[in-house]
């Protein structure tokens, strides 16, 4: 073995020295010797003390009821955990047995870690949902709706699923008027979750999609895990666009179910809710012509019905009241008017009888001073000698007088 | 981003407001009629629209690089 190779090095030290080792010398011969001898070595144990450090490497203790060894794994490794270790987990780690110089203790560099047996992922799970609870992902109040006409949907899946083609069908018979980005993704095994957070990012990146599907279709626990990790589920909560979360089969709920603004049963049933029914639009539209149609005539009846209302309202009665008053009025002005006439033209007229009479009386006066006389009989003047009756009463008018006769 | 062109989306929430408008019965009867003449030409070209309408996918691909 190496020891033997090395021994007679370590020997002349022993000499030189009188066996005294430095404590790095010592140490390093342990570290050699223990790395050598052991190799690559797996354990089971409960996880104790776990320490995320701010430089993403993990620290923490495996230990069962009577032992207990240091545990390291480098960020690069623990990259691909696809949960979150948490104290009290039990775990099978796969390492190098190592140790620590600056400390003098042994450790684990853990390379790869699992949780041991399906019960342990469940216990995963149940400790991530109530810490992610606690924090408030799952929070009601801060769910977005999800809009009820999208122009885009994103989908984060895998391009060559079943369910990416469930999911084009539906959009295609729902509403074939959407637009469908998708950001293909690896949706199990190692890298899955970060693969769905970066594509999630990506797709939220853009600010014009209307909402996003997460989905992938069914499967055992290991392999919808990648939902149910922390990274998706940070992500999802963190992503300003609403997503809609459809993940295996109905009886399935993944954390990303939870963080998610909307969870759907299935992939199919995710394109579902984020689509209209085409049918039910064309429906509506069908429908408004004869409505609109109906409502406009109705419109158009209520207004002749006003009209009328008005026609025979009191304020157009009045209008006619008044119209009447002044033909009236007119008609009295025209009257006065008239009968004032009338009145100066008879004023006119007897004024020129008077002075007509005047001057004729005139005329006989000026005969009457030369010496003639008038005979009158009945009140006329008799002119001819044959139209004299004896038996009359006479009046001889004179200039001076007028005198009676028998 | 289509500014001057008016979407289907667009078109068919204005649909949704020219019946409300016409519904509530507080427009004059010129405006009602204008309405009722948009509201009848947007619901035949949104008819038009989605009954023509074919799916559209576009394939996004993530900057995988960044991947450590």
């Amino acid at each position: 073995m190496i020891w033997k190779f090395r021994k007679k090095k370590i020997m002349d030290l022993f000499k030189k020295e009188e066996n005294i080792f430095s404590v790095t010398q010592i140490t390093n011969s342990v570290k050699r010797l223990l790395e050598n001898s052991f190799g690559n070595v797996k354990v089971v144990g409960e996880i104790s003390n776990f320490k995320p450090h701010f430089s993403g490497h993990w620290y923490f203790t495996l230990k069962d009821a009577s032992a207990q060894i240091s545990c390291t794994m480098w960020k690069s490794a623990n990259a691909r955990v696809r949960f979150t270790p948490e104290d009290g987990m039990k775990i099978v780690v796969s390492g190098n047995l190592s140790v620590y110089p600056p400390r003098g203790t042994y450790q684990i560099d853990v390379h790869s870690m699992q949780a041991d047996g399906v019960g342990e992922l469940q216990a995963a799970f149940e400790r991530l949902k109530a810490r992610l609870a606690d924090e408030g992902l799952f929070n009601q109040e801060l769910k977005k709706s999800i809009p009820t006409l999208p122009k885009k949907i994103g989908i984060v899946t895998a391009i060559d699923s079943a369910a990416f083609k469930d999911m084009v069908s539906v959009a295609q018979r729902r509403y074939p008027l959407v637009e469908l980005f998708v950001a293909s993704s690896r949706v199990q095994g190692e890298g899955a979750a970060e693969n769905i957070a970066k594509n999630i990012k990506l797709l939220d990146s853009r600010g014009d999609l209307d909402v996003i599907i997460i989905g992938r279709g069914g499967g055992s626990l290991e392999d919808l895990w990648a939902f149910n990790e922390e990274i998706v589920a940070r992500t999802i909560f963190e992503a300003k666009t609403p997503i809609i979360s459809g993940v295996g089969h109905e009886i399935d709920f993944t954390i990303a179910d939870f963080v998610a603004d909307l969870r759907a049963p299935t992939p199919t049933a995710s394109m579902e809710l984020a689509t209209p029914n085409k049918d039910d639009i064309l429906n509506y539209l069908e429908n408004y012509f004869e409505e609109s149609t109906s409502i406009i005539n109705s419109i158009i009846s209520s207004f002749k019905d006003k009209i009328s209302d008005l026609i025979i309202s009191y304020g157009f009665k009045s209008h006619n009241h008044i119209l009447n008053n002044n033909i009236q009025n007119l008609d009295n002005y025209l009257f006065r008017i008239e009968n004032g006439l009338n009145n100066k033209i008879q004023k006119k007229m007897n004024e020129l009888e008077i002075k007509s009479n005047i001057i004729n009386s005139f005329n006989i006066d000026n005969i009457l001073k030369r010496g003639f006389s008038l005979v009158k009989q009945d009140n006329a003047v008799i002119s001819r000698g044959e139209n004299f009756d004896f038996d009359k009463k006479t009046k001889i008018k004179f200039y001076d007088k007028e005198i009676e006769i028998k | 981003m289509s500014t001057k062109k008016k979407t289907f989306e667009d078109s068919l929430m204005r649909l949704k407001e020219i019946s409300d408008l016409l519904e509530e019965n507080e427009v004059g009867l010129d405006e009602s009629i204008k309405l009722y003449e948009e509201g009848v030409k947007l619901a035949k070209e949104c008819y038009k629209t989605l009954s023509e309408a074919q799916l559209k996918i576009k394939e996004l691909k993530a900057d995988l690089e960044n991947d450590i």
